[in-house]
């Protein structure tokens, strides 16, 4: 069993400068913020080490941290640019009970996250879901399709903060 | 004699054989709602099972960033309309933990009992429609004559019977009728022979098992890496109930056992374990129903629920041990009335993924009994 501090410590000893930083400040959960392109090697170590042994993928969710510049032209418009989505990780031990929250934050205009789907399957689906309602790239995933929303929706991604909605799909009228 | 073996060989050898890709769904009986699976095939051998969702999805999340907290609860119970109570159960126990509130004791046995009788009724149809699609509809009938009596109760208690709206943060929406806890052991009382019914109708039916038993086997290291959970990972011999594993709620109060799957009739983790441990967990849940009805405590149930939800800024993850499975809530505050996130992490979404891994090898047929024993609910698949 290991705090969420120790193994910050951890993995900052082996991973050195791709360990962003530990958070503490968020009420409830601590999370550790990750960089995004080495995350399959961190979760690779954080699998097969024997004192930590994070076996299960409990969670796996995209964000759109809806950070960017908010401009505001003459006509009342607003446009965003600029901004960064986050993947959450939460991962547990099932045989040493303890739990770890990993973040990986990324930039809107190149969303690129490494896959950890050969790690845990489990994340095969949630990362499919990710990529299908935000946008997120998930480098070396085995099959990167949409899975919700329909395999030739091109308007994309609704769980984007600055989503709209388009007014036709495939000749049908979307708002009702 | 050895050259006529000879030429049949050359002939066989010259036959062409090709895969043949086959389209089972979306409007299928035994895919239990809107499921397309692409089944790659092999004479009658499956290869490969693609499954393909999202014909039921309404986007739950975004909905949810539009909404207030209370709000969200509604649309919770769509998800998973078999077991609308925990959908409602996790929802209030993420947002209590984010608002750092405490509820009374009597809204906790409240929430406990509805639970576990929603547990029932969820796994009476998950075993009653599996009876069906192996081809044994008596067992179905039953089971939905005994559901009724849950769903009577909840009728009694909200005035619904499927969606509920019910469980509240910070409490449920109003008390118990006053008749409501006799009424219930009644049920207890009347629905325990009947899991032995049931098993003498289905469970250890010389058919069933010959259909069900050494079929889909799920081994425990798959299971976990492909992150099941409930009663599929408990089949699979593993010891694991959120209940027991990391407590919410009461339920380190009740005295109750883990049923896992012991392969009594073919191998651990075939789908007859599957089928058997829901069983057993009914039994279970009756014995905390029983504890519950007899300690609940008077007292009010709803001065907890704030007036105005505007958690802190922050983020929870709970997650609470829905009938399918692991039902887990990421939410993120922004400070504001209104979700900033709210990520559902469905049991079905994630057991069904692992569908090609059970069906490797089969027959068609065997698809359908790998299925049922899964119990995905498509609205909790697509949310």
């Amino acid at each position: 069993m290991k705090t969420t501090e120790e193994i910050f410590n951890l993995l900052k000893e082996k991973f050195g400068d791709s360990i962003i930083e530990l958070k503490t400040d968020i009420p409830i959960e601590q999370f550790i913020v990750v960089n995004p392109l080495e995350i399959d090697k961190i979760c690779n170590f954080l699998i097969s080490d024997n004192d930590l042994a994070f076996d299960s993928l409990m969670n796996l969710s995209g964000v759109d941290d809806a950070n960017g510049e908010k401009k505001t032209d003459e006509s009342g418009n607003t446009q965003t640019t600029g901004g960064t989505l986050s993947v959450f990780y939460h991962l547990e031990s099932t045989s040493l009970r303890h739990k770890l929250v990993l973040k990986a934050s990324t930039s809107i205009e190149n969303p690129e996250v490494s896959s950890v789907a050969e790690i845990w399957r489990v994340a095969d689906w949630h990362e499919r879901e990710a990529y299908d309602l935000l946008g997120i790239k998930f480098l070396n995933h085995p099959d990167l399709r949409r899975i919700l929303m329909p395999y030739d929706w091109e308007a994309g991604h609704p769980l984007r903060k600055d989503y709209k909605n388009p007014e036709y799909y495939q000749g049908m009228k979307v708002p009702y | 004699m050895a050259a006529d073996i000879e030429n049949k060989t050359t002939t066989n050898e010259k036959l062409k054989t090709e895969e043949m890709i086959l389209n089972m769904g979306p409007q299928h009986p035994s895919t239990h709602g809107v499921l397309r699976l692409e089944l790659q095939l092999e004479g009658e051998l499956i290869v490969n099972v693609k499954p393909h969702i999202g014909y039921l999805h309404r986007c739950f999340e975004k909905h949810a960033e539009a909404m207030t907290y209370p709000q969200v609860i509604p649309y919770t119970d769509r998800m998973d309309y078999l077991a609308s109570m925990y959908n409602e159960f996790g929802y209030a126990v993420a947002v209590e933990k984010l608002l750092d509130i405490k509820v009374p004791e009597r809204v906790e046995y409240i929430r406990v009992i509805m639970g576990e009788l929603q547990r029932i009724a969820s796994h009476l149809v998950a075993l009653g429609t599996y009876g069906a699609d192996i081809g044994a509809v008596t067992p179905f009938l039953f089971c939905f004559r005994d559901r009724e009596k849950i769903l009577s109760l909840f009728e009694m208690t909200c005035g619904a019977r499927l969606l509920y709206n019910y469980i509240w943060v910070g409490g449920v929406s109003h008390d118990l009728h006053h008749d409501f806890l006799r009424l219930t052991k009644d049920f207890v009382d009347y629905f325990r022979p009947k899991i032995k019914e049931l098993n003498d109708l289905l469970s250890f039916n010389k058919i069933f098992i010959e259909r069900t038993a050494n079929v889909g086997i799920l081994p425990l290291d798959t299971a976990i890496n492909y992150g099941i959970t409930g009663p599929m990972l408990r089949a699979s011999g593993m010891k694991w109930d959120l209940r027991k594993d990391d407590p919410y709620s009461i339920y380190d109060k009740f005295d109750f056992d883990i049923p896992v799957g012991d392969g009594r009739m073919g191998t651990v983790g075939d789908s007859w374990d599957r089928y058997f441990v829901r069983v057993l967990e009914m039994e279970q849940s009756l014995r905390i129903i029983e504890q519950a009805i007899a300690q609940i405590p008077e007292g009010d149930v709803t001065s907890a629920i704030p007036k105005r939800i505007k958690p802190v800024v922050g983020q929870v993850y709970s997650r609470v041990e829905g009938p399918r499975g692991e039902l887990g809530y990421f939410i993120i505050s922004n400070g504001t009335v209104n979700p900033f996130r709210v990520k559902v992490r469905a049991p079905s979404f994630v057991n069904l993924a692992v569908i090609n891994e059970l069906c490797k090898g089969h027959l068609v047929a065997d698809v359908i009994t790998v299925l049922g024993s899964i119990d995905i609910v498509l609205g909790d698949v697509d949310r």
